[in-house]
């Protein structure tokens, strides 16, 4: 049954794939990317990753939705009409993409079937790391543990990924901070939703309880599914959702450009502190054990810490995009 | 006995939701302009959504998970409406003027001419 | 049933040459972007597709639970979805700026300007 659910989900999936493709207005192409997004997730819950399809959920149908359409203001909302006409080159790119999808399928024929126990995935490394989880870390989450502890070093590099991109964005569309004088009156664009006063009502009802849901994330992910990489996401759309209510002045007023920048610093720093902590007190980079006087429980520390740094970072840089988006469209 | 009467009771509800759902997807297909289709959008968010919601929680008895679907359950509630009035309010902004009348039973390309 | 447990390497085949296509043959910069959006997203659906047991569960280990699928792709996409959307950010950013300078986004466009 879950099987048949899966493959149904997935034909979806195809599908809004291709009209994704094939629309010529943009705007329509980014609302079926939330829905793809949102099928996508259901599928990865299927497929019992749990956490995955929590954060993709949350980035890939709610924050990428809104970076979408803010480029889309900016820019245009259709593509350029093109002459229909079949030349070589377009021929061309249907055959190649048709045959390379077509080697990738025949590939597939190798692979273990899906779920199957004896696929090279399940063999080494994954028994090691369930019971190393009961052992060494003793959280029930072994996502958490493999993410914080024992794959440390690949988190701490997405991390730095993550904040050189935000770093980037602010770059190219700069912090916004000079265009505006502060305490300037809200001009009728960057208002918000200022005038439509049931959405408001409810969406400032909704903020504090989608807080809360990051928040719980964010200290719940030892347990249950959650970690930084969600609550950082789950925050960030609270503020976003604040700003898109309010105007973005306002929740510049809540979170200012300096505690932004400071966020996004902050968590990457207290990341690699707690590496460095390791070190000092006599261990590796990012080996927690040394903590505290229990190894298990210096995990604990460990792993609190870090997931609180990645959930500041990501919070702080998907916030200052969509700000850097936000005060393009407005100045 | 109290257990198969709960679980009819759950299936009965499941079912009527499926049928709601059903429905409203086939309208959203059926219907003509954008204000009747999100008419019969809304059935799925709340006949459709409640009636399986309420299915589940028979289904999950006396648990925490009973307790979450009742926040899921008044999250939607709260949540499908705000979303079904900013969509109809934008609409009329973008001037999407409702269809009255005769243009109602003409197909799409007519009425725009 | 056998062939089944394939479906979804396949659609994660269509998928990956679906964005591939929209990279490779649209001008338009921001379709572009989306058609990468979906190509990752489709590595995403091969990774976690390749953790899955049968019979298993989430790897949260409560009462129960035996047979857990396994954490390790699920710890590299999860970390993947965050590290998209910021470089995806990065790459609207980009197509910001070259709107400014080319008052374009379209691809012919902006060469045809680049060509004296």
């Amino acid at each position: 049954m879950t099987t048949l659910f899966g493959i149904f989900l997935l034909t979806l999936l195809m599908i809004t794939g291709m009209a994704i493709v094939h629309t010529r207005n943009l705007f329509v192409a980014v609302m079926l990317m939330g829905i793809a997004s949102l099928l996508i997730a259901a599928s990865f819950f299927l497929l019992d990753a749990a956490d995955v399809a929590l954060t993709e959920a949350a980035i890939g149908a709610g924050i990428s939705t809104v970076l979408f359409l803010g480029a889309l203001a900016l820019t245009s909302e259709r593509e350029r009409k093109r002459r229909r006409s079949l030349s070589t080159s377009s021929l061309l790119q249907f055959g190649i993409v048709g045959v390379v999808a077509l080697i990738v399928i025949w590939a597939t024929f190798d692979q273990p079937r899906l779920g199957s126990p004896s696929a090279p995935v399940q063999a080494h490394l994954t028994p090691w790391y369930i019971e190393s989880t009961r052992d060494l870390i003793d959280i029930p989450n072994a996502v958490t543990a493999v993410l914080a502890s024992f794959r440390g070093y690949d988190t701490l590099g997405e991390v730095v990924v993550v904040f050189t991109a935000g770093v980037g964005v602010l770059f190219l569309l700069g912090t916004g901070a000079s265009s505006r004088a502060a305490g300037a009156p809200l001009s009728e664009d960057n208002a918000g939703l200022r005038h439509y006063l049931i959405p408001r009502i409810l969406g400032r009802l909704l903020i504090p309880f989608i807080l809360l849901l990051g928040f719980y994330v964010q200290f719940h992910g030892e347990y249950g599914p959650g970690g930084g990489f969600q609550a950082g996401a789950i925050i960030a759309a609270s503020v976003i959702l604040y700003a898109l209510l309010e105007g973005e002045q306002r929740a510049l007023s809540v979170i200012p450009q300096g505690v932004l920048l400071a966020m996004m610093a902050g968590g990457t720093l207290l990341f690699g502190a707690v590496g460095v902590a390791g070190i000092v007190l006599g261990s590796n980079f990012l080996d927690y054990s040394v903590l505290s006087e229990d190894p298990v429980n210096g995990q604990h520390w460990g792993i609190l810490l870090i997931e609180m740094g990645i959930g500041i970072t990501v919070a702080g840089v998907l916030i200052s995009i969509f700000h850097a988006f936000a005060a393009r469209a407005t100045a | 006995m109290m257990d198969i009467a709960i679980d009819i009771a759950s299936w009965v509800l499941l079912a009527l939701g499926g049928v709601n759902l059903l429905i409203g997807g086939i309208g959203v297909l059926r219907m003509p302009d954008l204000y009747t289709r999100m008419h019969a959008a809304s059935l799925t968010d709340s006949m459709g959504a409640i009636l399986v919601i309420l299915g589940i929680m028979l289904q999950a008895g006396l648990s925490l998970a009973t307790v979450k679907l009742g926040v899921i359950l008044v999250f939607l509630l709260l949540t499908s409406p705000t979303a079904a009035n900013a969509l109809a309010a934008s609409a009329l902004l973008a001037g999407v003027t409702p269809r009255t009348g005769q243009s109602l039973h003409l197909s799409d390309s007519e009425a725009r001419e | 049933m056998d062939i089944l447990g394939l479906y979804h390497y396949w659609i994660f085949a269509v998928l990956l040459m679906t964005g591939f296509f929209a990279i490779v043959a649209k001008p338009n910069l921001v379709k572009k972007l989306i058609g990468l959006s979906l190509f990752q997203s489709a590595v995403f659906l091969c990774y976690i597709t390749m953790g899955k047991i049968e019979g298993g569960t989430a790897p949260i280990m409560g009462e129960g639970a035996e047979l857990f699928s396994s954490p390790l792709p699920q710890v590299l996409i999860l970390t993947a979805i965050v590290v998209s959307i910021s470089t995806t950010a990065l790459g609207l950013g980009l197509v910001l700026r070259i709107k400014d300078e080319y008052g374009s986004i379209e691809e012919d466009e902006i060469q045809g300007q680049d060509q004296p």
